[in-house]
């Protein structure tokens, strides 16, 4: 065992820490392109158009990540496609994430009174306008401290991608913990890893919530 | 010929009736005043004109345009019939003059220095030049509405709602407000006001329309209506708010 140093397990772990990095980068940006074009659907006035978003809402937040990712992974493997971890973790991450994310920035935009859209109904302006120039801007004020504050789960969310066989953090983990035998040394290091990516958005998301509040 | 006519208008809020067939007629250059007790349908009716409220039976047109047919696309209705709220309702994220000019930039497609020209025209009007670049909350709320009144002129409509204007002010600084919709009124802007202002209602209008219990109960030349009631209940109202 010699052959393993605690140098050597912590910078294989974060040699692996990069596409835990990767992987809630790419999936928090892809989420929330998504999660906005959900948004307006979600608050369209088009009662069918409402429904179908609500219930993709539904369905993302009332599964757990871990069933979503088998679906991808799996599910998709019986129309023949292969899907790499890679891309199935990054689907079902862009899915889940945009559940979340249509779900707290429709809470911003109702959020906004009722008068402001009634103005700028009154202007003659179309949806798309009212929104874009009206109440988006304004709403995301308000989304800035909860969406950041999310991007945490999102961090934490990749580890499930470890069990489809992705080499982020957790998966690197458990490999290290194979071949050393020391799990508590390699899993302390693994969950110290994951405070320091996530405490500091946290932190960040307090800040902008307390600078919000006093900017009222 | 009218310029907005207003047929046997019916509206419910779900077992309450709050119009009850309400005709109106208003020619072009009208200031017509609308006073009654809270409740009597005044808000409603008004938001009716431009399509804020859907209404069950009886028919509105504005410039040859039939509100209950344009209820899918509103647009072309809104654009000549602006309406000022008693909140305000600036967009608080906008400066002043980018509170005027963002529907002339973004629904009439004007290109930003004609926008710039219209806002800055706008602001003349209401006596706002010098706060063009303030926001909002810099502004006290008689500032803010005569913005706002800048915002609903930006798009040149042919009709002017306003809903309680004056009621959110502070007293001194309702005169502010009314100098301005005064000087709308001379212009020969057409008003449609809901008001509490019955001084004002009387020198500058042209026509009162008294609501009471969903119903017009009177209308007429507002000097006349105001010295002489026909009916007790006008009477009584002119009586408890005239002081």
């Amino acid at each position: 065992m010699t052959d393993f140093s605690f140098w050597v397990i912590l910078s294989n772990l974060l040699l692996a820490t990069r596409w835990t990095i990767v992987l809630s980068l790419v999936a928090f940006a892809s989420g929330g392109i998504v999660g906005l074009a959900l948004l307006f659907a979600r608050v369209s006035r088009i009662g069918w158009l409402e429904r179908l978003t609500k219930a993709y809402v539904e369905f993302f937040q009332g599964t757990p990540l871990l069933m979503q990712l088998f679906l991808f992974f799996f599910g998709v493997a019986l129309f023949g496609v292969q899907v790499s971890p890679w891309l199935a973790a990054w689907l079902a991450l862009t899915f889940w994430t945009s559940a979340f994310l249509t779900e707290i920035w429709r809470g911003c935009v109702d959020a906004i009174p009722k008068g402001q859209w009634e103005a700028a109904d009154t202007l003659a302006m179309s949806y798309i306008d009212q929104m874009w120039y009206v109440i988006l801007p304004q709403a995301f004020r308000i989304a800035i401290p909860p969406t950041v504050g999310f991007s945490v789960q999102v961090v934490k969310g990749t580890a499930l991608a470890s069990i489809i066989g992705f080499v982020d953090l957790t998966k690197a983990g458990t490999m290290l913990n194979n071949a050393t035998f020391r799990p508590f040394l390699v899993y302390s290091l693994v969950a110290a890893i994951y405070f320091a990516l996530c405490f500091p958005l946290s932190w960040f998301a307090h800040r902008l919530e307390r600078t919000y509040n006093v900017a009222r | 010929m009218s310029l907005v006519s207003i047929r046997d208008l019916r509206k419910s809020f779900g077992a309450v009736q709050v119009l009850k067939g309400v005709s109106i007629e208003i020619t072009r250059g009208a200031v017509v005043a609308i006073i009654g007790k809270s409740g009597s349908g005044k808000s409603t009716l008004l938001r009716c004109i431009n399509g804020l409220e859907t209404f069950d039976n009886g028919s509105i047109f504005v410039d040859g345009i039939d509100v209950a047919a344009s209820r899918k696309d509103l647009r072309d209705l809104r654009r000549n019939v602006g309406m000022v709220f008693q909140q305000f309702n600036l967009f608080p994220h906008l400066t002043t003059a980018q509170n005027v000019m963002l529907a002339p930039k973004v629904v009439n497609r004007e290109a930003d220095t004609r926008a710039k020209a219209i806002a800055s025209e706008m602001l003349a009007k209401v006596g706002l030049s010098d706060k063009a670049d303030n926001y909002p909350s810099q502004l006290s709320g008689g500032q803010q509405q005569r913005v706002a009144i800048a915002r609903a002129l930006a798009m040149r409509p042919n009709v002017l709602l306003c809903d309680e204007i004056t009621s959110a002010l502070d007293p001194e600084l309702v005169n502010e407000v009314l100098r301005v919709v005064e000087a709308l009124a001379k212009d020969g802007m057409t008003l449609i006001l809901v008001t509490h202002e019955m001084r004002f209602a009387r020198d500058v209008g042209t026509k009162l329309v008294f609501m009471h219990q969903g119903k017009v109960h009177e209308e007429g030349p507002p000097k006349q209506l105001f010295a002489n009631p026909t009916t007790p209940e006008l009477a009584q109202f002119v009586g408890s708010t005239m002081h």
